[in-house]
This record gives C-alpha cells, sequence and structure tokens, in this order.
C-alpha cells in the first residue's frame, strides 16, 4: 500500500510540475527567486540523502560499512571514473567490509 | 554517423546510460520492498531516474510514503522552469501538449533547445519516447533479476544510494560555488534532521539547502552545465 501511495502522490505532482509550462503555453512566468534557487535544489536534496542513507539508523548518525562504500565512492569520483563504476565500487566495498567484519 | 529514424549518436548514448541505470533502479527498488508492478508503474508514471531512486532510498531508510514522495517532488520541482522553456513551443492542440508534457525530461530539453534556433519539437519528442521506452526496458529487466538476489546488505546495495546520488552531482559540485554551498547547508540540515525529526523528514528539510546558494551569483553558468551525454538517467 505505502508503494501505490508514493507512486500516486509522486506521479501526480510530477506530472503537474512538468505541464505547468506546456498547459499554459509557456505564459505561466515564476518569480525571479524562485527562478534563481531552484537550479540548486538538487545537489541540496541529493547530498542530503547521501548523508542520511550513509548514516542514519533511526533516529542517530551512525558510522558503520556503508561509509566504507562512500569513502570508495569519492575516491573513484576524484579519479573520474564513469558513474556506474563508482556504484559499482562503493557497493562491493560495503559488501566487502560486511563480509570481512 | 548514419541514424535510425533520427536516433543519432548522441541519443543512443544516452539512452544507453538510462537503460544501464533503469536496471539498477528495478533491482534497487525491489531489494526497498516494492513488487514488480509496482516498480515499472512508477517507472512509466514518474519518468525522473534520481527522484525515483531518492523516493526508494527513502522508503528503504523507514520513511513515511509522504516524506518519500517530498523527497521526489522537491527533486523534480526543476521540471516546472523546463516545461517553461518548452511550453511555447509545443503544437498538438490542449491534449497533445498534456501528452508531451509527460516527456519533459532534462536531456529532452536540453538536446532539444538551441539558443539561436528555439526549440525543436520533432527532437524533442524523439529523445523524450526514447527514453521513456529505455528507462522502462531497463526498470523490466532489473526487476527480472532483482527477485533473484538474495539479502540486499550482503551485497552492500545500500552503499549503491549514496555513491550514485554524490556521482549525480559531482560535477556541479567541481565547477559551481553556488552548488557546493547548497550541497553543504543540504547535508547539514539532513543530518540534524535524523536526529531531530520524525524518520524521513531529514532529507525533506534538506531542500532549504538551496537557498545557501542565494549570495552565489544566481544562474549557474551555462559552461558549468553538465553534459547530457554524461547524465544517468531521465
Amino acid at each position: 500500500m505505502t508503494g501505490w501511495a508514493l507512486i500516486a502522490a509522486l506521479g501526480a505532482t510530477t506530472y503537474a510540475l512538468r505541464a505547468a509550462g506546456p498547459l499554459t503555453a509557456g505564459r505561466l512566468r515564476l518569480p525571479r527567486w524562485i527562478d534563481a534557487l531552484l537550479p540548486y535544489v538538487m545537489p541540496a536534496v541529493l547530498a542530503g540523502l547521501v548523508v542520511t542513507a550513509t548514516f542514519a539508523t533511526d533516529d542517530r548518525l551512525v558510522l558503520d560499512e556503508r561509509a566504507v562504500g562512500l569513502a570508495v565512492a569519492v575516491v573513484a569520483l576524484v579519479l573520474r571514473a564513469p558513474v556506474l563504476a563508482v556504484v559499482v565500487a562503493a557497493a562491493a566495498a560495503t559488501a566487502l567490509a560486511r563480509a570481512l567484519g | 554517423m548514419p541514424s535510425v529514424a533520427g536516433i543519432d549518436r548522441t541519443v543512443a548514448t544516452i539512452a544507453l546510460a538510462v537503460l544501464t541505470f533503469g536496471i539498477s533502479f528495478g533491482v534497487l527498488a525491489r531489494a526497498a520492498g516494492l513488487d514488480g508492478a509496482q516498480v515499472i508503474a512508477m517507472s512509466a508514471i514518474v519518468f525522473a531516474g534520481s527522484a525515483q531512486f531518492a523516493a526508494v532510498a527513502a522508503l528503504d531508510g523507514g520513511a513515511s510514503a509522504l516524506s518519500a514522495a517530498l523527497a521526489g517532488i522537491a527533486l523534480n520541482s526543476r521540471y516546472l522552469p523546463l516545461g517553461l522553456v518548452v511550453g511555447r513551443s509545443l503544437g498538438g492542440g490542449a491534449a497533445g501538449r498534456a501528452a508531451s508534457a509527460h516527456l519533459v525530461i532534462d536531456e529532452s530539453v536540453a538536446l532539444a533547445t538551441d539558443a539561436e534556433a528555439g526549440v525543436d519539437e520533432a527532437r524533442f519528442h524523439l529523445v523524450g519516447v526514447t527514453l521513456l521506452a529505455a528507462w522502462l526496458a531497463g526498470t523490466a529487466v532489473g526487476v527480472l533479476g532483482g527477485g533473484l538476489i538474495g539479502d540486499p546488505a550482503d551485497l552492500g546495495l545500500d552503499a549503491a544510494y549514496p555513491a550514485l546520488f554524490l556521482a549525480l552531482i559531482w560535477p556541479r559540485l567541481r565547477a559551481e560555488r553556488g552548488a557546493r554551498r547548497a550541497a553543504l547547508a543540504g547535508a547539514g540540515l539532513a543530518a540534524a534532521g535524523v536526529v531531530l525529526l520524525p524518520a524521513g523528514l531529514g532529507v525533506v528539510v534538506a531542500t532549504a539547502g538551496a537557498a545557501a546558494a542565494w549570495h552565489a551569483g544566481g544562474r549557474p553558468h551555462p559552461a558549468a552545465e553538465p553534459d547530457p551525454a554524461e547524465e544517468a538517467g531521465p
């Protein structure tokens, strides 16, 4: 049930965001401050997700095997590895840390 | 480079990347507990890679459906200005525009828009439909493969999310001070939110981190925009 509620809420809102321009034939104008800040929502939210997905366990911040994966991802990114290689390396590092731990 | 039905090398390269990330999404979404029909419906209805990964990651971390949706909605807020860019140029009457709106993604707008020539509607549709097909096909393959995986934690799949999210913003973190400020603020707000707020809301408050870019000088420089060919998903 949670899954369908998520799909309905995210799907309907996403469509509304996409369709506002086409359905008003581009006549809609955004306030300047919204126009200026929207490009920065993505780095803010994804960086927030990096923190929660790596360090959050319930309502605490913990350092566990996921942090090993993130550290490996940073190294891979600095070495300019392609995105898929970064993701696979991080997952493999975390899996290895768990197997050894 | 010969093209088939107008699909040139650039579009084919991006389609391949989208297909690959569709597979990853199918696997991870199944591991997060969604059933196969839900995962495929999500890719068809939402059609937004980073938001789908974000929502599923939030769900996997114990967030409610609403919190998970809000995380995805924050990421998809960028479709509002993208829709405004192409909105004036789409034909086909109200019904045609309503259908075309579903194809508003970063790649379709970027590849169809030329600073001088304006919006190429045929190319917008070509890129949008091709990537929707690639995203759905990848998701379906991932769903089938994901059903075969045992405990996702044994494979470190939970560490795939943060690595992916960091990789997606990495080019902008290198190029733009505003993006670095927004990311730092978002990370700090999310960390505080984990400790102080109900489960899943940490990601939602991270949205406010965008305000930290306020004094970094308005819009990102066009040259700092990520190359669409290096983007990971729709």
